[in-house]
C-alpha cells in the first residue's frame, strides 16, 4: 500500500506532462492552413489560373 | 502493484489519446477568418503591382512594408501607405483570429512566424522579401 504514495505523485506528474504535449503548437497543421489562406489571398495574380484548389479542401 | 500497473496502462492510453488531439488540424474556416481573407484578397489586386515594382516588400514578421518609396510617384505615396497599413491591420487580425478560434490565443506569435515563412516562400520571383534583417529580391 505504501507504494501507492510513490506512484500517485509520479502519475500526476506524468499526466501533467501529457497535458503539456497537448498545448504544443501544431506546426505542420499551421503550415497547411497558412498555405491554404495564402493561395486564396493571392489567387488573383495573373500567372495562377485557379487550377490548384480542388485537392486542398479534402485533406483532413 | 497490480493496481499501479493498471494505472500506468490507462496513463499510456490517455497519452495516446491526447497526442491524437494535438495532431488535429487548425480551424481556419470560420466567418471571422473568411471575412479577413476576402478583404485581403480584394486588396491584393492593388498591392500586386507594388510588390512587382519593389515599392512594397514582405517582412520577416509576416507583414508588408514600404521598402522603396522612390518606386512610387509622390502623388500615390499616401495611397500606398494606406494600403500597407490596411493590409497589416488585416494580417495582424488574421493571426489573432486563427489563434483565438482554435482556443489558443498564445499561439499567435507562432502562427505569425509560420505565415511569415510561407508568404516569403510563395512570393513571386522579382518580389522583395526580408531575410535576416536585409531585403533580398526573389
Amino acid at each position: 500500500m505504501k507504494k501507492v504514495w510513490v506512484a500517485l505523485p509520479l502519475a500526476a506528474f506524468a499526466l501533467s506532462a501529457c497535458v503539456t504535449i497537448n498545448i504544443y503548437f501544431p506546426a505542420a497543421a499551421a503550415e497547411k492552413a497558412a498555405d491554404k489562406i495564402i493561395e486564396e489571398v493571392w489567387q488573383t495574380q495573373q500567372d495562377k489560373p485557379a487550377a490548384n484548389q480542388p485537392d486542398v479542401k479534402e485533406t483532413k | 502493484m497490480n493496481a499501479v500497473l493498471k494505472f500506468l496502462v490507462a496513463l499510456v492510453a490517455l497519452t495516446a489519446a491526447l497526442n491524437v488531439f494535438a495532431a488535429a488540424d487548425l480551424e481556419v474556416n470560420t466567418p471571422g477568418v473568411n471575412a479577413i481573407k476576402q478583404s485581403m484578397q480584394a486588396r491584393h489586386a492593388q498591392l500586386a503591382g507594388h510588390y512587382t515594382s519593389g515599392a512594397v516588400g514582405l517582412t520577416a514578421d509576416g507583414l508588408i512594408a514600404l521598402r522603396d518609396a522612390g518606386a512610387v510617384p509622390l502623388a500615390q505615396r499616401q495611397a500606398v501607405n494606406a494600403l500597407v497599413a490596411a493590409e497589416n491591420n488585416d494580417r495582424n487580425a488574421l493571426y489573432a483570429e486563427i489563434a483565438n478560434v482554435n482556443g489558443h490565443p498564445e499561439w499567435q506569435a507562432e502562427i505569425r512566424s509560420t505565415f511569415a515563412q510561407r508568404w516569403i516562400q510563395r512570393a513571386q520571383p522579382g518580389w522583395w522579401v526580408q531575410s535576416g534583417g536585409a531585403w533580398r529580391q526573389k
